[in-house]
């Protein structure tokens, strides 16, 4: 079950779906096995077959949510701040050279422009802990690329509709990528296994190709 | 205490009931494509619901036991054999110490599931033993299994296995093979082509132009042969977008149908992404993804329209019918 409260990106609204996610949860409800807050929205994943499932699942749940936005508490800022060291060379950033085209910005102010914003995590999605992240310089903004590459390098940092996302695995993607991080974005064996989580202030440092080997 | 892979047949994977309460992190559950089958595998077995076994696909793998064990492949009709007689499918089978099962094409159907008495016991990754291809994590070292791969069994798979095979009622030997009379039902196989999935209009069904709206559910789709466990790709009639409108990615589900920018739509399975920015046409109803995973590529699908009240009704039929199903299973108390 998906319920939209907006369809434009909005921190406020965003940030109010992450304390609804939060009162959710806290509800334990069995036959809900997830609980995804979107960017503008909220996903309600259940069990069909569960013994519980209420009869009428959508009613029950559009009830759950209109109690449990009464009963969330303000949103709580997790104070948590995620550094991401990004290199914007040209070797990495394949699309540097059409954003600038696209945006009359130089492949230098690009970088500058995109290091200088605080970002936010919206969502964390598509593939496993790679984040959605708003606060993207309004400049830079950029539709997705007509024709999707089938690889997007592991650690690609893109951008696309005032967002930026980080690729932690070689995925198909359509966003146009601008850098390249060094860091381990997903690691099932490490705690917390996900380097972004909804809800995280991140911040993009420039370092050079030097820098970034030795991250590694 | 494990079994060996001699042939690891086209794509097996080790699946459990998947991996539940990460999609907030981008973590999709996997699990069985046909948790039907799944399900009737392990009960035929006396497991609890969700444990771990293997999901054999189209062409399935040949492995020997280093201890005997009580297995159960239920699901596609697959041509088996073991320690050279024909293995009985869809119920019990006790397997010999050394003894090898080989499993080869599916005649009717693409997936089966082979469970074992007390489990397949791989590790699990963030609280689940299912395979994660995509990302390489879970089940055997995150990826299909290979000839020379050895899977854990529970440690006293053997005394389980005997004492569970003791409390099957209606013994029977077939073939030579200590089995029992009775088998578990088929529920989920293609018996005649195209199959009828139910689904809803999907969320942006009216961004779609009238043609592409009526097709959907007219059309006759074939499986394409580069569809896998994320998605199906269906083959037919270009689904064209009345106005090219760039929507933001918003989380998706097992059974979505979405539609790329070339009109081509893709029904999102077990290893699907957890968001996506296509726009859905369609959301197949529960019950039918297990049928609609049955399907192998070149398979036919036809869309009937339903609503989410009938899609709730065939929810509850089929968990009438899997519960009828598990009540018939011949254990003496």
């Amino acid at each position: 079950m998906y319920a939209e409260f907006g369809d434009t990106l909005d921190l406020e609204l965003n940030r109010s779906l992450q304390a609804l996610a939060a009162a959710i949860r806290a509800r334990g409800l069995p036959w809900i096995r997830d609980v995804v807050p979107a960017l503008c929205g909220i996903a309600l994943y259940f069990d069909p077959f569960h013994p519980q499932l209420p009869a009428s699942v959508l009613e029950y749940c559009r009830g759950l949510l209109e109690e449990c936005f009464k009963s969330a508490s303000k949103y709580e800022d997790s104070g948590r701040s995620v550094e991401v060291p990004v290199c914007y060379d040209l070797e990495f950033g394949l699309d540097l050279p059409e954003v600038s085209e696209r945006t009359s910005i130089s492949v230098n102010e690009i970088a500058k422009r995109h290091v200088k914003t605080q970002h936010w995590v919206l969502m964390v999605g598509f593939s496993p802990g790679q984040p959605y992240i708003g606060g993207l310089d309004a400049k830079l903004s950029v539709p997705r690329r007509a024709t999707p590459r089938t690889r997007m390098p592991m650690g690609s940092v893109a951008i696309a509709n005032a967002q930026t996302a980080v690729y932690p695995y070689e995925t198909p993607g359509g966003w146009s990528i601008i850098g390249r991080t060094p860091l381990t974005v997903f690691d099932p064996a490490r705690e917390p296994a996900s380097l972004f989580a909804p809800g995280d202030r991140v911040r993009f440092v420039p370092i050079s190709r030097a820098e970034f080997e030795s991250h590694r | 205490m494990s079994l060996r892979i001699l042939r690891p047949g086209l794509l097996s994977t080790v699946q459990d009931r998947g991996r539940y309460g990460l999609q907030h992190l981008g973590v999709v559950p996997c699990g069985p494509m046909d948790p039907v089958a799944f399900e009737l595998a392990n009960s035929a077995v006396g497991n609890r619901a969700g444990e771990a076994a293997i999901e054999i696909t189209l062409l399935g793998p040949e492995i020997e036991f280093e201890r005997a064990a009580l297995v159960a492949l239920c699901g596609a009709q697959f041509d088996a054999t073991l320690g050279g007689h024909a293995l009985p499918l869809n119920r019990p089978v006790m397997v010999e110490k050394g003894a090898i099962l080989k499993t080869g094409r599916a005649n009717l159907g693409s997936r089966a599931y082979l469970a074992v008495a007390g489990g397949i016991a791989t590790a699990p990754v963030l609280g689940s033993r299912s395979t994660y291809l995509p990302a390489r994590f879970g089940g055997h070292e995150g990826r299909l299994l290979r000839a020379g791969d050895r899977l854990p069994l529970a440690e006293n798979v053997a005394p389980l296995s005997h004492k569970r095979y003791k409390s099957l009622s209606s013994k029977k030997a077939i073939a030579e093979l200590r089995t029992v009379g009775w088998s578990t039902p088929a529920l989920t196989l293609p018996e005649r082509e195209p199959i009828v999935i139910h689904a809803i209009e999907g969320r942006h069904h009216a961004h779609f132009d009238a043609a592409a709206r009526r097709a959907f559910f007219e059309a006759t789709w074939k499986v394409t042969p580069d569809s896998n466990r994320m998605g199906f790709r269906l083959a037919g009639p270009v689904l064209a977008r009345a106005e090219a409108i760039e929507i933001l990615s918003e989380p998706a589900c097992l059974g979505t149908v979405q539609v790329p920018a070339n009109g081509m739509p893709i029904a999102l399975m077990a290893d699907r992404q957890t968001t996506g920015g296509y726009p859905k046409i369609a959301e197949i109803a529960a019950a039918d993804v297990p049928r609609m995973a049955q399907l192998a590529p070149g398979g036919q699908v036809q869309f009937a329209r339903c609503t989410l009240e009938q899609a709730r009704e065939l929810r509850r039929a089929l968990r009438l019918r899997l519960d009828a199903a598990m009540r018939a299973l011949a254990w003496m108390a």
